[in-house]
C-alpha cells in the first residue's frame, strides 16, 4: 500500500477534503443504483461532506470524512462516493469515472486504500455480480450487504460467515437506513487505515468479467454457497403498486400529488417568506437609523440589503420543494411517477425521467438542472437540460407579481375566486410551458433525434424516507442557494449600485440618467424601443441577465422609491412610464429570456462546455425578444380593447 | 444457450402459447427469455437488470394507459416501453415453464 501514500503526496489538484497531506487514508464506496450507497455514505460522513464533479465529467463528486471513532487511530479517512453502477465496463461516463478513480488514474483522487462495496441483500444474486470486477482488483474490500431489515422481515436468510470465506473479504450485514451493524463499517476502516488488514485470496474463482450471463451465473454459485435463501417478495410494496398505478386511482393520486407540491410551495411557504422579508426590512431599517449617513450606508441598506434579502425571501420556497423531492424519492415514489409521466412525456419526444426535472425547475431552474443527472440517455438529458428555464422559476414570480399588480385590474374571471390577475399569472405559467414542449419537440426531431429510446427503470420498494437524509439534503441545498445570492447576486448589486453612483459630480451622486447605468440604459434603447420599453427598462433588462428578480430592486432604486417594500409607489410610477403594450411585452419577454447567470453557469458545467449554453442563451433571447416585438405590437393595435 | 436457475418462481404460471415476445405476454404469466435483439449496449444494459437469455420474466402492472409496463425479473421490477420489450424474444413454450 506504500505507492497508494505515494500518490496521495503527489496527486495534482488534489481535492479540498483530500489536502490533509500522505497520512490520508483514501476509502471509496461503490454500489448498484438503489443499494443504499448515499444513506450508508451520509451514515458515515454526516455533515463532513463536498460536492463537486469529477474533473473534466459532469460526474458528481461527493467527498466526506469519516467520524472516526477509535481512540487509538488519529488518521482521517476520506470517504470518496462513487456513481452507482451496476459493473465496470466502461460505457457510461459513470462507469469510466468509476474505473478511473479504483485505478487510480482520475487526477486529483489518490487511489483508494480501501473499497466499501455495498450491495442491497434482498436481491442479492444480481447484486453480487459487481463483486466480481471489484474484487479483481485486490484492493482490500468490505462487501456491506445492505437492507438487513428488509431481509429479516421478509424471510431471507444469508449465511455471511460463508459468503466471507467465499470472497475472501469480510462480510457485514447492515441496515444503512436503521444505523445497524454501522460499527462493523467503521472497525473495518479502522483496520485498513491501521494496515492491520490482510488480504485473503477468493476461495471461488473469478468469472471472466465481459460476460455478463456468465458473472450472473457466478454469483448464483456464490449465493448458493452461502445459504442465501431470497426474501418473499416485498407485499407492501406490491399493494401499494396497485394503488400508486391502478388505470384510475393511479393518475389521480398522481394529479393530487403535483397539485399539493404546487399549493405548499406558493401558499404554505407565503407565512414564512412574509416573516423573512419582515425580518429583512426592519434589519435593514435598523442598520439605516444606526449608521450616520454615508455613502457606505446607501451602498450597505439599498444595495447589498434590500437587494441581496430580495432574493433570500426564496430559500423557504426552494426548501420545501427540495423537501418534496427529497420524500417523493427517498419514498420510492417517484419512480412511479415517471412512470406515470412517460407516456405523455414520449409524445413531446421525451421521457418519463425528464418530468420530475421539469416540475423542479418551477421553483428554479438550478436544482432542475441537476437533477437531470438520472437521465442515462445523453439527448434526452440534454433536450431537458435546454428546456428547463423556460419552466416560470420562483425568480420570475416578483417581476410578474409586479407588473400584473400595476397593469392588470384585478376584476373577476371565473368567480370570485380567479379573477383577471390570478388569470395573467396563470396564462405566464402556461406560456413558459408550452414554450419548453414546443423548443423539446423542435429539438427531438432535428439536432438532438434519437433512433430508439429505450427507457428502463428499475422500480425500487417503497421505503419510508429518514429525516436524517432529508435534513442533509435541505442543508445540502440552501448551502448551495445561499452561496449563489452571496457570490453572484451580491456582486451584480454592488457593480449596479457604483454604475449608478458615478462619475461623481461637484462631490454629488450623479441623477440617474446621468449615471453610468442611465449611459447604458440610453445606449440599450434604441434596441428595446419596439417592445415598448425606455431606458429605465433597459438598465432593469441589463441588471436582470444576472438574475431575473434582481429587475425589480433595480427599478426601484431607479425610480427613487423602496423597490419590493414599497411595491405600491413602484407601480404608480412604472402606471405612468409604461405604456401597456410595453408591460404585456415585458412579461413575455421574463417568461422566455434566459435571465440567470446561475442556469447559464450551471448548464455549462453539466455540458461540459460553453456550446449549449450559447445556444441556448441566444435562442431563448431571440424568442423573447421577438415574442415581446409582436406582443407590443398587438396590444398597441388595440385588438383587445 | 445458458441454463440458469436464479429467478424466484413465485410467480410463474403456465406460459402463453401464443407469446412471443416480451410484449405479447400477458400479465401474470411468466416467459423464458431467449434472446434480445437490441444494440449492444442497450442489450448489455438489460442484461445488467437480469433481462438475460434463460431467466424466468413475469409481466406485471402497467402505467395507467398501458405504457410502459412493469416486469419481475431477477428479484427486482424494471419498466420498459412496449417497444423494447418487443424486441426481447421468448423461447417457444412446451406447455410449462420449469426451472432447470
Amino acid at each position: 500500500m506504500s505507492d497508494c501514500h505515494d500518490c496521495a503526496g503527489c496527486a495534482v489538484a488534489v481535492a479540498p477534503a483530500l489536502q490533509k497531506g500522505a497520512r490520508t487514508h483514501v476509502v471509496a464506496i461503490i454500489g448498484p443504483p438503489n443499494s443504499g450507497k448515499s444513506t450508508l455514505f451520509n451514515r458515515l460522513t454526516g455533515l463532513r461532506q463536498k460536492v463537486a464533479n469529477f474533473p473534466g465529467v459532469t460526474v458528481e463528486q461527493r467527498v466526506g470524512k469519516a467520524k472516526m471513532h477509535g481512540a487509538t487511530n488519529h488518521n482521517d479517512v476520506v470517504l470518496v462516493d462513487l456513481p452507482g453502477v451496476y459493473s465496470l465496463n466502461p460505457r457510461s461516463e459513470d462507469e469510466q469515472v468509476t474505473r478511473d478513480v479504483l485505478a487510480g488514474t482520475m487526477p486529483g483522487i489518490p487511489k483508494p486504500d480501501a473499497v466499501l462495496l455495498i450491495l442491497d441483500c434482498t436481491n442479492l444474486g444480481r447484486h453480487l455480480v459487481l463483486a466480481a470486477p471489484i474484487l479483481s482488483l485486490k484492493l482490500p474490500t468490505l462487501v456491506i450487504l445492505n437492507m438487513a431489515d428488509d431481509l429479516k422481515s421478509r424471510g431471507g436468510h444469508v449465511d455471511t460467515a460463508e459468503l466471507a470465506n467465499e470472497l475472501g473479504s469480510p462480510v457485514a450485514l447492515i441496515s444503512a437506513s436503521k444505523g445497524q451493524g454501522i460499527e462493523k463499517v467503521f472497525q473495518f476502516m479502522e483496520g485498513t487505515s491501521a494496515g492491520t488488514t490482510s488480504l485473503a485470496p477468493p476461495r471461488v474463482e473469478l468469472p471472466v468479467l465481459q460476460d455478463i450471463p456468465r458473472c450472473r451465473q457466478w454469483a448464483h454459485d456464490v449465493g448458493t454457497g452461502a445459504a442465501y435463501h431470497a426474501p418473499a417478495p416485498p407485499i407492501w410494496t406490491r399493494r401499494l403498486d396497485s394503488v400508486f398505478l391502478h388505470p384510475i386511482a393511479g393518475p389521480l393520486i398522481f394529479l393530487i400529488v403535483v397539485a399539493g407540491v404546487f399549493q405548499t410551495i406558493f401558499k404554505g411557504a407565503r407565512p414564512l417568506m412574509d416573516g423573512l422579508q419582515a425580518f429583512i426590512q426592519t434589519s435593514g431599517q435598523w442598520i439605516e437609523h444606526t449608521l450616520p449617513p454615508s455613502i457606505f450606508r446607501s451602498l450597505l441598506v439599498d444595495g447589498i440589503w434590500s437587494g441581496v434579502g430580495a432574493v433570500i425571501v426564496f430559500l423557504p420556497q426552494i426548501l420545501l420543494l427540495f423537501l418534496f423531492i427529497g420524500i417523493l424519492e427517498d419514498s420510492g415514489y417517484l419512480a412511479r411517477a415517471a412512470l406515470i409521466a412517460d407516456r405523455t412525456m414520449a409524445k413531446f419526444g421525451l421521457q418519463g425521467k425528464s418530468f420530475i426535472p421539469l416540475i423542479s425547475a418551477y421553483a428554479c431552474a438550478v436544482p432542475a438542472i441537476m437533477a437531470t443527472r438520472t437521465i442515462e440517455n445523453k439527448r434526452d438529458r440534454l433536450a431537458t437540460i435546454l428546456i428547463a428555464p423556460f419552466m416560470t422559476c420562483s425568480a420570475r414570480l416578483p417581476v410578474y407579481t409586479l407588473i400584473i399588480a400595476a397593469f392588470i385590474a384585478d376584476r373577476p374571471l371565473l368567480g370570485h375566486f380567479f379573477g383577471m390577475q390570478a388569470g395573467a399569472l396563470l396564462g405566464l405559467y402556461v406560456l413558459g410551458f408550452v414554450a419548453a414542449i414546443a423548443t423539446a419537440r423542435l429539438l427531438k426531431s432535428s439536432i438532438l433525434k434519437t433512433e430508439r429510446v429505450p427507457f428502463v427503470l428499475e422500480m425500487p420498494p417503497y421505503r419510508w424516507p429518514t429525516l436524517r437524509s432529508l435534513g442533509l439534503r435541505l442543508i445540502d441545498r440552501s448551502k448551495v442557494f445561499l452561496r449563489r445570492a452571496g457570490t453572484v447576486i451580491l456582486l451584480v448589486i454592488v457593480v449596479l449600485w457604483v454604475l449608478e453612483n458615478l462619475p461623481v459630480k461637484n462631490g454629488q451622486p450623479p441623477a440617474i440618467a446621468d449615471s453610468f447605468a442611465g449611459m447604458i440604459g440610453h445606449a440599450v434603447e434604441p434596441a428595446i424601443k419596439p417592445l415598448g420599453f425606455n431606458w429605465k427598462i433597459g438598465i432593469g433588462l441589463v441588471s436582470s441577465i444576472a438574475a431575473r428578480e434582481v429587475i425589480v430592486g433595480t427599478l426601484g432604486t431607479i425610480y427613487h422609491s423602496e423597490g419590493t417594500s414599497e411595491s405600491v409607489g413602484l407601480r404608480k410610477a412604472l402606471q405612468s412610464d409604461l405604456s401597456p403594450g410595453g408591460a404585456v411585452a415585458l412579461l413575455v419577454f421574463f417568461a422566455f429570456a434566459m435571465q440567470c447567470m446561475s442556469t447559464i453557469a450551471v448548464v455549462r458545467r453539466e455540458t461540459g462546455g460553453w456550446k449549449w449554453p450559447a445556444i441556448q442563451f441566444s435562442y431563448m433571447t431571440f424568442l423573447a425578444y421577438l415574442c415581446a416585438l409582436i406582443t407590443n405590437e398587438v396590444v398597441r393595435s388595440g385588438i383587445f380593447t | 444457450m445458458l441454463q440458469m436457475s436464479v429467478n424466484s418462481g413465485s410467480d410463474a404460471a403456465p406460459h402463453s402459447a401464443v407469446a412471443r415476445t416480451l410484449a405479447q405476454l400477458p400479465e401474470g404469466e411468466a416467459g423464458v427469455l431467449d434472446r434480445l435483439e437490441l444494440p449492444d449496449d442497450i442489450a448489455r444494459r438489460l442484461m445488467e437488470l437480469g433481462f438475460l437469455p434463460g431467466h424466468i420474466i413475469v409481466p406485471a402492472r402497467s402505467a395507467p394507459g398501458g405504457e410502459p409496463r412493469v416486469y419481475r425479473v431477477d428479484g427486482s421490477e424494471v419498466a420498459l416501453r412496449r417497444e423494447t420489450a418487443s424486441h426481447l424474444i421468448l423461447r417457444p413454450s412446451n406447455g410449462k415453464v420449469s426451472e432447470t
